[in-house]
């Protein structure tokens, strides 16, 4: 399986640190791939050694077949998106977008022709002869995408691109980015911490933690299946159970004892025996929660729960609520607002409910896993966070 | 109308430096500069009245030779220092912190030593019975009758030594504030190490080689000492003519009237470099500055 871009066992240490451990990875062509982890993961490291400005300890990598793990940056067909930008600043716009090609030595007639394509495709054709620092963030980054996209690169490497931009034009640069990656069509490899940049932009996500790939796949696969505590809590929010199988239902459902909680059903698609000890993840989102009992077939857990805090999103409420020794979050989105209802407060008695099919078994679990989940600060929804009814039908 | 309180505190500041300036080196210079038109007395001093004695023996063909050897000597060590200095500056600013610092420590430690002792030290290094003389000979690079010593290279050697800290330091202080991601940046983009280096490195680095070039190019225009010492009769430079004038011949107004030539020299380069600065002034900040 030769893939378009592949890193084949790579690792590399950074004096005692091993900052990428023996990591395996495939990207196809033209895929917008991203690398997903915390600071200190080892993505950056991984981007930089295909970008050629580090060497590998051990580990080859090709690109479209050829090895390029010794090559230097400047004879590779890859072009990085640093993080500050990295314009040159005693150039102009213009001069920055054609220095690839000047430093390549192309007639002068492409030059001009590329650049003014390059000023289009991110609609800075007026600002073409002003110098770096009198422009905008998001000018900027865009004036760096022109740059790398200028020498045609295979792949694009993206360093945290919008890091250092404010959340609104964030949202805006990650629109942009994607249809310059659908105008372009070449493959992009994109490094980020941020879990909602990596799910809307790409095709596939590799999540990184420790210099290793905890997992590889869909935005929608590592979201919903994630195989370790780290994948869970990282994306997103979650819940973990730890807990052994008390009884197998049938072939798809088993019965999970827990410590400190009540017993609940589970989809058992890692085919587990009895007595094997289970790590269930639960999102807030997959709960129901209500003042009323429904009425609910066997494959649903059914849990009587005290609300200890509320804090209202506008688009949906978080809670989170007691069970036993566990105190559980869950999100809620609003159904319509009625006035005459009653909303759920602090304090009060409330059932909560879940499918068996959304809780997920990890493969791994670490406790340390449990810092990553939000926890809210005490005493929040006390003094009137006022939420709005949930939809009580299922 | 009144200044504001903010002009007024900037007057009150810039006094001191002002008066200082004014009394102690624009005053003294114009009485050079006027001192060339005065007529020498015989005892060394000055004569009544006004001539244009001086600027006859200006005149002199001696003085084209001394003058062209002392720029071109200047120039040679300043561009030699340049390109030494800038690697070196390189070097120390990409240099671990601890490295760093004692880099710099080794470029200012001969300044803890007496100018004259080290120009001293040189005539003896570069002594015809001088180990290097013998070194050099017996590995063969130079005929047995070479003098290394008394002549126009003995004094660019020993110029490029004295005025090296005075370019590697201005060039560093740029150097230190590059971002180095720059060159990874144009690597990236295509170019090889050493067009990075022209390309993106030196133009960031531009004020700190403009500076250098100043603090290197105008001391070497006036050498006195250097010359003196380690220089022959073929090597002399202005600075040692106005020496002569001044103590030898005692005629004040001959040596004044070089002095203010070399003034003169020295303002060329200097409207040069500020000419050059004010049309990068808009030089944008470093990327640091901006993120």
């Amino acid at each position: 399986m030769a893939e378009f871009l592949e890193f084949v066992d790579v690792s590399k240490t950074f004096g005692r640190l091993r900052a990428v451990d023996h990591v395996s990875l495939g990207v196809r062509r033209g895929e917008f791939f991203s690398l997903l982890g915390p600071s200190g993961c080892g993505k950056t490291t991984l981007l930089r050694m295909l970008g050629g400005f580090e060497i590998p300890d051990t580990g080859r990598i090709y690109l479209d077949g050829v090895d390029i793990t010794d090559l230097p940056p400047n004879r590779r067909q890859v072009n990085t998106i640093f993080q500050n930008y990295a314009l040159f600043p005693h150039l102009s716009v213009w001069e920055n977008i054609a220095f690839g090609l000047r430093v390549a030595k192309r007639p002068r007639r492409e030059i001009f022709n590329e650049v003014e394509r390059m000023l289009a495709l991110i609609q800075m054709e007026e600002h073409a002869h002003k110098k770096p620092h009198q422009i905008s963030g998001g000018q900027k980054q865009r004036v760096a995408i022109a740059r790398a996209l200028i020498n045609k690169p295979s792949v694009l490497l993206l360093d945290e691109p919008l890091a250092a931009l404010d959340l609104k034009l964030r949202q805006r640069m990650l629109i942009e980015l994607d249809l310059i990656h659908d105008q372009v069509g070449i493959t992009f490899l994109y490094v980020t911490h941020d879990q909602g940049e990596a799910m809307s932009l790409s095709d596939r996500i590799a999540v990184m933690n420790q210099g290793r790939i905890e997992q590889l796949g869909t935005p929608a696969e590592v979201y919903e299946a994630p195989r370790s505590s780290f994948v869970a809590a990282f994306i997103g929010d979650t819940n973990f159970f730890e807990g052994r199988v008390a009884e197998i239902i049938n072939d798809d459902y088993i019965l999970m004892q827990i410590d400190g909680f009540p017993s609940v059903v589970c989809f058992n698609d890692k085919k587990m025996k009895v007595n094997d000890l289970v790590y269930l993840s639960v999102r807030p989102e997959k709960f129901r929660i209500s003042r009323e009992r429904p009425q609910l077939d066997g494959r649903y857990n059914l849990i009587s729960a005290n609300v200890e805090d509320i804090i209202y999103l506008g688009s949906h409420t978080k809670y989170w609520v007691r069970v036993d020794e566990y105190r559980l979050a869950i999100s809620q989105q609003h159904g319509r607002f009625l006035l005459d209802e009653q909303p759920i407060r602090w304090k009060d008695d409330v059932w909560i409910w879940w499918h068996a099919d959304d809780g997920y078994m990890l493969e791994r679990y670490s406790e340390a896993d449990e810092l990553l989940i939000q926890t809210p600060p005490e005493e929040v929804g006390q003094n009137g966070a006022v939420p709005a009814p949930p939809r009580a039908e299922v | 109308m009144a200044p504001s309180r903010r002009t007024l505190h900037e007057i009150l500041v810039t006094t001191p430096s002002f008066v200082w300036l004014s009394v102690l080196f624009c005053v003294p210079t114009l009485i050079v500069f006027a001192m060339t038109f005065k007529p020498a007395d015989m005892y060394g001093g000055l004569g009544p009245g006004w001539t244009l004695e001086t600027l006859r023996h200006l005149a002199n063909p001696n003085y084209p030779a001394i003058i062209w050897r002392t720029i071109w000597l200047s120039a040679a060590a300043t561009l030699i220092s340049l390109v030494l200095s800038i690697p070196m500056a390189y070097y120390i600013a990409r240099a671990t912190p601890g490295l760093r610092n004692a880099l710099l420590l080794l470029t200012i430690v001969p300044f803890w030593t007496n100018f004259l002792i080290r120009i001293f030290a040189w005539k003896i290094l570069l002594h015809p019975e001088g180990f290097l003389k013998r070194a050099l000979v017996a590995a063969g690079i130079i005929a047995p009758d070479t003098s290394l010593l008394y002549n126009p290279e003995a004094v660019l050697v020993v110029m490029v030594y004295t005025y090296l800290p005075f370019a590697i330091l201005p060039i560093y202080a740029a150097a230190e504030k590059f971002d180095f991601h720059l060159l990874e940046a144009a690597m990236d983009l295509g170019a090889s190490r050493l067009t990075a280096f022209r390309k993106v490195f030196l133009p960031g680095i531009r004020r700190g080689i403009l500076t250098a070039f100043l603090m290197v190019f105008i001391p070497s225009l006036g050498s006195y000492v250097i010359p003196d010492v380690v220089g022959g009769p073929n090597s002399e430079m202005i600075g040692n003519k106005i020496a002569q004038r001044v103590f030898v011949d005692r005629n004040l107004p001959h040596a004044s009237g070089l002095s203010a030539f070399l003034t003169l020299a020295v303002l060329v380069p200097l409207a040069v470099v500020w000419v050059v600065q004010k049309r990068t002034s808009g030089q944008p900040p470093t990327m640091q500055e901006v993120a």
